[in-house]
């Protein structure tokens, strides 16, 4: 069973078996607006948490992706390359950033569950 | 940007309504983006009709026995050649031949002209201008005005429909066609269209009217800027600047040539020299190569890794359907399809000088 964890920055995690699947909130893609370029990470690249994974351009502006715990990219998602928005229309499913394998899962214990994320953005 | 300071339009509750994304822009708190999303609301200005809240630019009305002479010292303008209604671009330069501030120009009758000035530099405008006024009879007079923007190929019929007859107005023409309006066929997007300076009452009647036209929607300034980055339009303070002349931006078409040789504007001798000189640089089209796009403040090297240049404004285009940008190169490398390389976050983006504008422009010029 996934467990889905959520951060200040406005990311979404879904966690299975020490993979975290990760992408930008339906808030912060509202936020960014449409989105026209996606640069995504390689994979096997070795992140710790706070560096930049990806970086996402709207019309107007680039803004950052930043790893929200350790880990090392095992996939990205590539369908973003042609249909960046994606991450527009299904911010939360087809619209995902990258997988990651956790370096620490107890890094999870720091973030938020969905009813305190709803909070936080109020 | 925020707190006191912050200046908001007078119909800023009309664009809170229409559920507007606002953002600080030259000391205003502005529309960015309305639900439509900044891709539609630019595809739609293009299509159909696009309206915009451009109030905080500003009006001034120049009038007396010698405005003429007064806009011919503070602008390297032949003031006196224009036409009743007839509108001009031109320049508030400093003494080195820099771009103060690019303004339309629209003579309203013998002795009365109007200026449209840029937000960011609206008050350093006006004192300029009233600093130079102190040796003419001649009057400088800010308008209050809320200023509109309709734009696209349907703008003339909404404005049509809406009661305010266009038909005999040509691009870059201006007039006034009720107390204290102001109407000119211009704008900022590359499409026909018209910018309306009009007092506020008569502001919310039209917005009304246009609004209850299924072809009209609110267009946010971030639309505004993809739209005219593709018609190649400049952005005062990013692709002009107090330290680029005229000449180097390439908009030496706009002052007329017997200007050019004996005007007494103000910088007339420096930009003399720069265009005796040539320009080291030049204002280009970029056109990166792919889908990534390259933004304002980029390095751009030539083949071999040298300084070349750099990006002023950059962004995607929606209409154009891949990213475009405009900066200044070295002169031997503005020539279109000259290719050059953009420093985006430490990777070299491929990018081709191109002529501009990125999508043509349609102008009812007659």
């Amino acid at each position: 069973m996934a467990t889905t964890y959520f951060t200040e920055d406005h990311e979404w995690l879904r966690v299975e078996g020490g993979i975290a699947t990760v992408g930008i909130t339906d808030y912060a893609q509202e936020q960014l607006g449409d989105l026209v370029f996606v640069e995504l990470p390689e994979t096997g690249k070795k992140l710790a948490k706070g560096d930049t994974a990806v970086v996402v351009e709207s019309v107007k502006a680039a803004s950052d992706v930043y790893a929200p715990v350790d880990g090392e990219i095992t996939e990205a998602n590539g369908t973003l390359s042609s249909d960046p928005s994606l991450v527009n229309s299904a911010a939360t499913g087809a619209g995902w950033l990258w997988k990651m394998k956790l370096a620490d899962e107890s890094q999870l214990a720091g973030l938020m569950d969905e009813a305190a994320y709803k909070a936080h953005i109020g | 940007m925020t707190g006191d300071d912050t200046k908001h339009l007078p119909l800023e509750d009309i664009h809170v309504a229409a559920g507007a994304r606002f953002g600080a822009f030259a000391g205003w708190s502005m529309p960015l983006t309305y639900p439509a999303g900044v891709m539609k609301e630019h595809l739609h200005t293009r299509e159909h009709a696009g309206l915009f809240d451009i109030s905080h630019m500003k009006l001034f009305e120049v009038s007396g026995p010698e405005a003429v002479a007064l806009l011919n010292r503070a602008c390297p303008l032949d003031a006196a050649a224009l036409e009743i209604s007839q509108s001009k671009l031109s320049f508030f330069l400093n003494e080195s031949g820099g771009i103060l501030d690019d303004l339309i120009v629209t003579r309203l009758g013998d002795i009365r002209f109007m200026v449209v000035a840029n937000a960011g530099n609206a008050v350093a405008d006006e004192k300029h201008l009233r600093a130079l006024a102190a040796d003419f009879d001649v009057k400088v007079e800010p308008l209050d005005r809320v200023f509109l923007a309709i734009q696209g190929p349907e703008a003339w019929a909404t404005l049509s429909r809406a009661g305010i007859e266009t038909g005999s107005l040509l691009f870059m023409h201006g007039v006034e066609p009720r107390q204290n309006w102001f109407m000119s066929r211009s704008g900022y997007t590359g499409e026909d269209g018209f910018e309306i300076g009009l007092p506020e009452a008569d502001a919310r009647d039209l917005v009304a009217k246009l609004l209850g036209d299924e072809r009209v929607l609110w267009i946010g300034l971030a639309a505004r800027d993809s739209l005219r980055l593709e018609a190649g339009l400049c952005l005062h303070g990013q692709d002009i600047t107090p330290e680029t002349d005229p000449a180097s931006a390439g908009l030496m078409w706009a002052i007329p040539k017997e200007i050019r040789a004996t005007g007494a504007f103000i910088g007339a001798g420096a930009l003399r020299a720069a265009v005796e000189r040539g320009p080291a640089q030049k204002r280009v089209g970029l056109k990166p190569d792919g889908r990534q796009p390259v933004r304002a403040g980029a390095a751009l090297f030539d083949a071999d890794g040298n300084p070349a240049g750099h990006v002023t404004s950059g962004g995607f285009g929606p209409s154009a359907g891949h990213p475009v940008a405009m900066g200044y190169v070295a002169t031997p490398l503005a020539k279109p399809g000259t290719r050059v390389f953009a420093d985006v976050r430490g990777t070299k983006i491929p990018v081709d000088i191109s002529s501009l504008p990125f999508t043509p422009h349609r102008y009812r010029k007659g």
